[in-house]
C-alpha cells in the first residue's frame, strides 16, 4: 500500500451562518487519481480551496498533512511552492495575452527584471508538448477553443513543478473530444507520478479514471471507495452522493392542478457570443394550473438559460420555438412583452439583477409595474407607500418601513421583497430561479409558504433548483435538464433523489441511447 | 426655492410621533447639506465684498452669468444619474450658437422660427450620440469625447472661424431681457412683486394638498408648529428675493425659463414613471432590464434631452454675448458636470436631484461671482473651484459612509 501524499484530518470552517465543512477528512494516496464527488453545496470547492490556501489557515480548524508535514498555508503562493496547484472552474487566464505569457505569468522567466524571451518559448514549447497541444507559444488564448485553453492551464501547473493537481471541475465546459483528452492527459500525468484531485459532476468519467472517491455530502465526509479493478458504477456513487433524510422542511400543500396554462415547443437558443454552441436543445415543457413544476439539473445544465431565454429572449440568440398560453401562441420579443403576457423571472442572482440595492423596498417592489400606481405616467406616492406596505406585512418583511434601502436587507429579506416585486406585477406564470439560494433555514421556510400561495391562488410556478430536496419537498411535476435538454420528466411520486440524479447526469451518448430504448 | 423639502423624507422616521426640528435636519443633511454650504457660501461672500454679492443689480448678474451653466447642468444631471458622462455639451452649444447666428443675422430668419429650428438640431445630435452610447454600447465617455472634438470643429467651419454679430433685440432678449411691467410706473417693478405672491400662494396651496394627502393615507407628518414654520420661512424667501429684483429692472426673462425648466424636470424625476427609469438603469441596469424598463431607449433619450438643453444654452450664451463665436461653450461640459457632482449625484449612477445640480451650479456661480468682486485672479478661482469640487464630493462620501 503506498502511503499518503495529502491527508486532510477534521478540517471544519464555517461562513456566516453555515457550516460550509463539518469535520472533513481527505486522504490522497501518492500518485492517484483521486475524485472527489457531492452535490451542488456538499463542500467541495470550498475544501479544495482550504488546502491551496485560498482560505488561510486560522480561517479553519483541522490539519494538513502535505508528504507528512504539516501546512499552514497563508496564501496560494506558499501552497504552490510546494507543488499543490488548483485549476479553477472558471480558467484563470487572460485572453488577450499570448499562451507562453499566461503560462509564465507571475513567474516570469527573467533576470533582473528583464524577460528572457527565448527561454521563455522553448521551455513554453517542452511543456505544450507534454500536454499534448500543438499551437504555437504565442498564439493568444482567445483564439483557442475552450478545451485548449483547459490544456493551458495544465501546462502552466506543470511549469510550476506540481506534485498534487486539483482539478474543479475540468469538463464542465468540454466538448466528449476534448474531455475524453483532458481524462487521457491525467492518465499520462499519472504514469509521470503526478498525483490528482478531481471534482466532477460527471460520474462516468470518475468511475473510468478515478483510483479511490471520496464522497461529501452537507460539508461531511461520508465514505471513500477504493476503485478496484473492473471500476465502480454511478448507481454506486449516487447512492452515497444523496441518500439524506427528509425532515419536514416544507409546508404541507393540497395540490389542485387545472389545466394547461403555458406550454414550451421544440425551444432552442444559441449561446450568445458562440452563435454555433447550443445550450438549449429542443426544450417542450408544459405549466399546469396551480402546479409547481421543478427543473433540476447540475450547474451548467442550462436552467436558467432557459428560464431567461423563455422571459422575453433575455439570454441567448438565435431563439426557436414556440411559446403558448391558454393554448393561445405568445408573441414575445423583450421583457416588456413578456411582463405584460403575465410572465414574471425571479432571478438567482438577486443582488446582481434582482434588486436596485441603493434604492428603498417600495421603489424596488413597484419598479416591475409603475402604470398600475400612475395616472397618465405620472406615479401616486401615496399608493406606492401603501402598495408596498401591504406587501411588507403581507410577505413578512422584517424591517421597520418601506423606506429602508435594500442593500441593508439580509439576503432573506432581500428576496422577499424580489419576489414582492414580480408578485406586484399579476403574472400568471412565476419562473423561480433558486429562490432559496444563500438564505437561512427560517426564511426558506417563508419563502416555501409564499410559493404554495402563489400555486393555491391558481398561478403556474415554475421552481428551478439545485437542492434535490427543495424540488422533492416542493413539486408536484419535475423536468430534469442535462446539457440544455430536458433528459426525464417524473411525477412527484415517481420521484426519488437516485433517478433525478440519473437524468441529471445522462451525457449527450446516453440520451441518445436512452431514447432508443424508450422508443422500442 | 427650487429646494423645495420632500415630504418622504419626514415619513421615514421612525417614531409615530411627530417630528421634531432637529430630527429632520438629521436625517436630511446629506441631501441639504450643500444646500446649506451655499447659503454659508453667499453669506461668507456677503461679508468679505461687503455687501456688494446681494444688491439687487448683483444678483441679477449671477442669475444671467450662470443661467445657461444652469441648463447645462439639469441635462447633466440625468445623464450622469444613468452613469454616463457627457463631455460634448459646450461643443454642442458653441455648434448650435452659430447656426442661430447664420439663421438670424446672416438669413434673417424670424427668432422663434430660428429658435426652434436650433432646438430640433439640438435634438438631432442628441440622438446621433444617443444611439452610439445606447445602442451601439460605446462608452459615453468615447461617444461625448468624439463628438467634443466633431462639433468644435463643426463650429469653427460653419463660422469660417469668424464671429458673426450682433443679433437682433428680440433674440438678445431671451438672456438679458426683463418681464415687462405694464402696472408699474418706472420705480418698483410691480408684476414682479406681484408674481412673487403669486408663486406664494401656489406654494401653499400645493403644500397643503400633500399634507392633507397624507393625513388622508394616515402617514406620520410634521408637527403643525413645524409645517407653518416652513411655509411662512419659504414664503418669505421667496418674496424678499422678489422685492430685491423688483428694486432692480424686475425678474429676468431667463430666470422665469429657469424656473420652469427646474420645475418641469424636477417634476419628471420625481413624480413620472419616466423619471424612475431613469434613476433605476442608474441604480442597476440588468436589474432595471430585468424588471422590464426598456433601458435602450431611456437612455437614448436621456442623450436626446441633453441634446436640446445644450442647444438651448448655445442660445442663451449667443445671446447673452450678442455674437455667434467659434470660442463659445469652452469648457461648459466641466462646469456642468462638477455642478452635478457638488449638487451630490453619484459619479456611479443612480443618485443625483436637479434640485441639487442647481444648487452646486449656483455654488461655483456665486464664488465665481464672489471672488470676482473680491478681485481675484482667474487663476486663483480655478484653483479654489478645484478643491471646492473636491471637498465637496469627499465630503458626500464620509457621508454616506457615516450612513452605512
Amino acid at each position: 500500500m503506498s502511503k499518503f501524499i495529502l491527508e486532510m484530518i477534521g478540517i471544519t470552517k464555517e461562513f456566516p451562518g453555515v457550516k460550509a465543512l463539518d469535520n472533513v477528512n481527505l486522504q490522497v494516496k501518492e500518485g492517484e487519481i483521486h475524485a472527489l464527488c457531492g452535490e451542488n453545496g456538499a463542500g467541495k470547492s470550498t475544501l479544495m480551496k482550504v488546502l491551496s490556501g485560498v482560505y488561510p489557515y486560522g480561517s479553519y480548524s483541522g490539519d494538513i498533512l502535505f508528504k507528512g508535514n504539516t501546512c499552514q498555508f497563508k496564501d496560494i503562493k506558499q501552497s504552490e511552492k510546494l507543488g499543490i496547484v488548483i485549476i479553477h472552474q472558471e480558467l484563470a487566464l487572460i485572453p488577450e495575452l499570448s499562451i507562453a505569457e499566461n503560462i509564465f505569468l507571475g513567474n516570469e522567466q527573467s533576470r533582473r527584471g528583464i524577460i528572457n524571451w527565448n527561454e521563455t518559448t522553448v521551455k513554453t514549447k517542452k511543456l505544450l508538448k507534454t500536454v499534448g497541444l500543438a499551437e504555437s507559444p504565442s498564439t493568444l488564448i482567445t483564439n483557442i477553443g475552450v478545451g485548449k485553453q483547459q490544456l493551458v492551464e495544465i501546462a502552466k501547473a506543470l511549469s510550476k513543478e506540481v506534485k498534487l493537481l486539483i482539478l474543479d471541475e475540468p469538463t464542465a465546459a468540454l466538448n466528449e473530444d476534448d474531455s475524453e483528452n483532458l481524462l487521457n492527459l491525467l492518465l499520462h500525468l499519472k504514469k509521470q507520478g503526478i498525483t490528482s484531485i478531481i471534482i466532477s459532476h460527471k460520474l462516468n468519467e470518475i468511475s473510468k479514471v478515478a483510483d479511490a472517491i471520496t464522497i461529501l455530502r452537507d460539508g461531511q465526509t461520508i465514505e471513500t471507495i477504493d476503485v478496484i479493478d473492473g471500476g465502480i458504477s454511478e448507481d454506486r456513487i449516487i447512492k452515497g452522493m444523496v441518500g439524506r433524510d427528509l425532515t419536514n422542511r416544507y409546508p404541507e400543500r393540497v395540490s389542485n392542478i387545472g389545466e394547461v396554462i403555458f406550454a414550451v415547443e421544440n425551444w432552442n437558443v444559441y449561446h450568445p457570443l458562440h452563435s454555433e454552441r447550443k445550450i438549449i436543445d429542443q426544450v417542450n415543457l408544459t405549466i399546469k394550473k396551480g402546479e409547481v413544476v421543478g427543473i433540476a439539473g447540475l450547474m451548467g445544465a442550462g436552467r436558467t438559460e432557459l428560464a431567461m431565454s423563455i422571459f422575453g429572449k433575455s439570454y441567448g440568440q438565435k431563439i426557436s420555438g414556440r411559446l403558448f398560453k391558454h393554448g393561445k401562441e405568445l408573441d414575445i420579443k423583450n421583457i416588456p412583452d413578456a411582463i405584460n403576457n403575465g410572465l414574471a423571472y425571479v432571478t438567482e442572482d438577486r443582488k446582481q439583477y434582482g434588486l436596485i440595492l441603493i434604492d428603498d423596498i417600495k421603489t424596488n417592489i413597484t419598479l416591475s409595474n409603475l402604470e398600475k400606481i400612475s395616472k397618465t405616467k405620472v406615479v401616486n406616492q401615496h399608493k406606492e407607500v401603501i402598495e408596498a406596505e401591504s406587501f411588507r406585512q403581507k410577505m413578512n418583511i422584517k424591517t421597520p418601513s418601506v423606506f429602508q434601502k435594500t442593500g441593508n436587507l439580509s439576503g432573506g429579506n432581500q428576496q422577499k421583497v424580489v419576489l414582492s416585486k414580480w408578485i406586484f406585477s399579476d403574472p400568471d406564470i412565476l419562473i423561480l430561479d433558486e429562490p432559496t439560494r444563500g438564505i437561512d433555514v427560517g426564511a426558506k421556510y417563508e419563502i416555501y409558504t409564499i410559493i404554495n400561495q402563489l400555486a393555491n391562488e391558481d398561478k403556474g410556478v415554475l421552481l428551478i433548483s439545485s437542492e434535490l430536496p427543495e424540488i422533492l419537498g416542493m413539486c408536484d411535476r419535475i423536468y430534469v435538464m442535462s446539457e440544455g435538454r430536458i433528459t426525464g420528466e417524473l411525477l412527484k411520486d415517481d420521484a426519488t433523489q437516485e433517478n433525478i440524479m440519473k437524468y441529471m447526469t445522462y451525457e449527450r451518448g446516453q440520451y441518445h441511447e436512452h431514447e432508443a430504448a424508450n422508443s422500442k | 426655492m427650487s429646494m423645495k423639502p420632500q415630504i418622504q423624507n419626514d415619513v421615514s422616521l421612525e417614531n409615530k410621533s411627530t417630528t421634531s426640528i432637529l430630527q429632520v435636519l438629521k436625517s436630511n443633511m446629506r441631501q441639504y447639506g450643500m444646500f446649506f454650504a451655499l447659503v454659508l457660501i453667499i453669506l461668507l461672500f456677503q461679508l468679505l465684498t461687503e455687501g456688494i454679492l446681494l444688491k439687487p443689480l448683483n444678483i441679477t448678474n449671477i442669475i444671467l452669468q450662470n443661467s445657461y451653466i444652469l441648463v447645462l447642468a439639469i441635462g447633466m444631471v440625468l445623464v450622469i444619474i444613468t452613469g454616463h458622462i457627457d463631455l460634448s455639451v459646450g461643443s454642442i452649444a458653441a455648434f448650435v450658437g452659430a447656426i442661430s447666428g447664420i439663421l438670424i443675422i446672416n438669413h434673417n430668419i424670424p427668432t422663434i422660427l430660428a429658435i426652434l429650428i436650433c432646438l430640433i438640431i439640438g435634438a438631432v445630435i442628441g440622438a446621433w450620440q444617443g444611439f452610439w452610447i445606447a445602442y451601439v454600447k460605446i462608452p459615453a465617455f468615447i461617444v461625448t469625447l468624439a463628438g467634443m472634438l466633431l462639433f468644435r470643429g463643426a463650429t469653427m467651419l460653419v463660422l469660417d472661424g469668424q464671429s458673426i454679430a450682433p443679433y437682433p433685440k428680440s433674440f438678445q432678449g431671451i438672456s438679458s431681457g426683463f418681464i415687462p411691467d405694464p402696472i408699474g410706473n418706472g420705480g418698483l417693478h410691480i408684476l414682479t412683486i406681484l408674481l412673487g405672491l403669486v408663486f406664494s400662494i401656489i406654494y401653499i396651496l400645493m403644500e397643503q394638498r400633500n399634507r392633507k394627502n397624507q393625513l388622508r393615507y394616515d402617514f406620520e407628518v410634521s408637527s403643525n408648529g413645524l409645517y407653518i414654520g416652513k411655509l411662512v420661512g419659504i414664503v418669505a424667501l421667496i418674496n424678499i428675493f422678489t422685492y430685491v429684483l423688483a428694486t432692480y429692472e424686475g425678474i429676468p426673462t431667463i430666470l422665469i425659463i429657469l424656473f420652469t425648466l427646474i420645475l418641469l424636470y424636477t417634476f419628471v424625476m420625481k413624480k413620472t414613471v419616466m423619471g424612475r427609469h431613469v434613476y433605476a438603469i442608474g441604480g442597476n441596469e440588468k436589474a432595471a432590464s430585468l424588471t422590464g424598463v426598456k433601458t435602450k431607449k431611456v437612455t437614448f433619450l436621456v442623450f436626446v434631452n441633453m441634446g436640446v438643453l445644450s442647444a438651448l444654452s448655445g442660445i442663451i450664451f449667443a445671446a447673452r454675448l450678442n455674437a455667434a463665436t467659434p470660442k463659445a461653450g469652452n469648457l461648459f461640459e466641466l462646469d456642468a458636470i462638477a455642478a452635478c457632482f457638488i449638487g451630490g449625484a453619484s459619479a456611479y449612477g443612480g443618485i443625483g436631484t436637479v434640485g441639487g445640480a442647481i444648487v452646486g451650479g449656483l455654488v461655483m456661480g456665486v464664488m465665481n461671482n464672489g471672488m470676482s468682486l473680491m478681485g481675484l485672479g482667474i487663476d486663483w478661482q480655478q484653483g479654489i473651484k478645484g478643491l471646492v469640487l473636491l471637498l465637496a464630493v469627499a465630503f458626500d462620501i464620509y457621508n454616506k459612509n457615516k450612513a452605512s
